[in-house]
């Protein structure tokens, strides 16, 4: 049965938060995560779940707590964004290295400084090397779906990793949009309940979490991270469809958008993907052979599907909604173009770095990165990066 | 209705162009459309220019970027006209609704435009005289309702009263009511 509701991006995380249930989630308020917790705790405050909510100083204790939480055993969550993230930073990684899987929804937000509260992916971004599976979803729709899938992949006993659940800052948390939401009982089945392999808590089975792990074992572990990693890919795709199956509604690590005769695409993430659709349906409707691919899963990196996708292409666009310093392009482009190096594909890739700190992109704008690819076919150069929607 | 309709609101902060905007979207998903109601956020202050967006169609809406070419805009204070540009990007056959004491002429003097269709209420003094302040957001969603026939009147009561329910007393709740009824009927259309 589904529900037709009317959500903001926000509250669809927090609803399907309140449908996993899970044991314990702990977080502190940053925007434009706010909503998300402040919408749970009301429906702790409420009695509607029986979430132990630990309400910390610091997204550091956020992090450290949820570790705690899921170390012994318990489903635990946590949610933030930008600055905030920044703030669990060791906790992060720690939480991916003891195979805890956790859940946690970022609000993505840029990076201080200066300071700014809106959307661009640096704050995922940055955590891409730490070991988390990482969604980036594009709508409100895609946001709830995400988190309850989270559920299943983290915790499958061939993976064990956290999940980060991205989605855009004030763009998608902040918008009113229509969500199907499934029956409690549907999601509690789907999500089933956990079963941490060693708790902390089985006093008949004592185990340790987080001793010293110097050079006898600590590349082993690191290379058990690895693997985890590289089959969680499958494990994506399965839920996907079981997911699909259920909803109506199929996910995959890629998502292509009039791909099949394309001869020119763009890649955007999160809700830029939705407004790339958008352009494409329209350039379709002028006779151009313009596709999209969504990237849904940055890490793991769809390596392999996304050389099936871009094969029969003439030229390809990425598009950045963060920065690396110092690197040929945004951390996007630097991924694709390492997954097509050696490949026998030598088209042209162009990079374009847009959006920073919450300045919009109009599809208007997004045309350039198809024109500039029907030029960079007939041989004209172009800059490793190009930046859309700046001023001067 | 077109395929997607695209509305633009233009407001001061504290006007309730944001909730407005998310009233509109939700009583469009309740009755089984597809609709955005979003304002562009700034630094909120009570009194300065803001602007909010909704999308309402019958397919779904993959665009997520700030509403370029409007069908409708939507003033909620007629003080904005001066230094805001606010038929900007308005489709040749869109209509500006506003908040407005002044008749059409001087309106569209202000507007310095004779794009689109006009539409007038005085919202104000609907709120007025129905809530007890001027809270303009409500009056002109009933307006717009009158306008576009986007939707029918009493699904958006109902929505109206649900959302506030949780807020606001009855009182309250019965004066937006009567807000909306009356510029339903008190909306007129400014013929050049």
């Amino acid at each position: 049965m589904t529900k037709i509701l009317a959500l903001t991006g926000a509250d669809a995380a927090a609803e399907a938060m309140r449908q996993v249930h899970p044991d314990v989630v702990a977080a502190y308020p940053i925007t434009p995560q706010t909503g998300i917790v402040q919408t749970y705790s009301s429906f702790v405050a409420d009695g509607l779940v029986d979430t132990e909510m630990v309400t910390v100083e610091s997204e550091h204790s956020a992090m450290s707590a949820v570790v705690g939480a899921a170390s012994a055993g318990a489903r635990a969550m946590t949610a933030t964004s930008a600055n905030g993230l920044a703030l669990m930073w060791e906790i992060v990684y720690i939480a991916a290295s003891y195979r805890l899987p956790i859940v946690a929804p970022v609000v993505n937000r840029a990076l201080s400084g200066p300071i700014n509260i809106h959307c661009d992916h640096s704050d995922s971004m940055g955590c891409r090397d730490s070991g988390w599976i990482q969604l980036f979803s594009e709508n409100t729709q895609e946001t709830y779906d995400n988190i309850i899938q989270a559920v299943k992949i983290g915790e499958n006993k061939d993976v064990m990793l956290p999940v980060m659940i991205t989605l855009d800052g004030f763009i998608i948390s902040h918008v009113m949009e229509r969500v199907e939401a499934l029956e409690d009982e549907e999601v509690s089945k789907f999500v089933g309940t956990f079963t941490a392999k060693y708790p902390l808590l089985d006093v008949d089975n004592p185990v340790t979490y987080g001793p010293l792990d110097l050079q006898d074992y600590y590349f082993e572990h690191k290379r058990q991270q690895y693997q985890a990693m590289q089959n969680s890919a499958d494990v994506i795709k399965n839920v996907g469809k079981e997911f699909g199956a259920l909803s109506g509604r199929y996910y995959d690590l890629l998502e292509l958008h009039k791909m099949e005769d394309a001869e020119f695409a763009i890649i955007a993430l999160g809700s830029t993907a939705g407004t790339a659709k958008y352009l494409v349906d329209q350039m379709r409707n002028e006779g151009k052979k313009v596709g999209m691919i969504k990237i849904r899963s940055f890490r793991p990196f769809p390596i392999e599907d996304l050389r099936l996708a871009v094969k029969k292409l003439k030229g390809l666009s990425v598009l950045d909604r963060s920065i690396s310093f110092g690197a040929k392009g945004g951390p996007v482009f630097v991924e694709v173009e390492s997954a097509l190096f050696r490949t026998g594909i030598d088209i042209p890739v162009l990079n374009y770095i847009y959006g920073l700190g919450g300045r919009d992109i109009t599809p208007t704008e997004m045309r350039i990165s198809f024109s500039d690819l029907e030029k960079a076919v007939k041989g004209e150069k172009f800059p490793a990066v190009q930046f859309i929607g700046l001023r001067g | 209705m077109k395929e997607m309709l695209e509305i633009r609101w233009h407001g001061r902060g504290g006007q309730g162009a944001k909730t407005a905007a998310d009233l509109l979207a939700q009583a469009a998903i309740h009755q089984g459309k597809f609709a955005q109601g979003f304002p562009e956020y700034g630094p909120e202050r009570m009194g300065a220019p803001m602007r909010s967006y909704d999308r309402i169609s019958e397919k779904p809406i993959t665009i997520h970027s700030a509403v370029e070419y409007p069908d409708i805009v939507i003033i909620l204070d007629q003080t904005l006209l001066k230094n805001i540009p606010v038929t900007s990007g308005l489709k040749k056959d869109g209509i500006i609704l506003i908040n407005s004491s002044k008749d059409g002429k001087e309106i569209r003097e202000l507007l310095k435009t004779d794009i689109g269709s006009l539409f007038i209420v005085d919202a104000n003094k609907i709120s007025k005289e129905t809530i007890g302040r001027e809270l303009p957001n409500t009056p002109l969603i009933g307006a717009l309702i009158k306008v576009t026939k986007i939707m029918p009147l009493e699904p958006f009561l109902k929505d109206l009263t649900k959302k506030f329910e949780k807020k606001f007393s009855d009182k309250i709740i019965e004066g937006n009511i009567n807000a909306v009824k009356r510029a339903f009927e008190e909306v007129k259309e400014h013929v050049q």
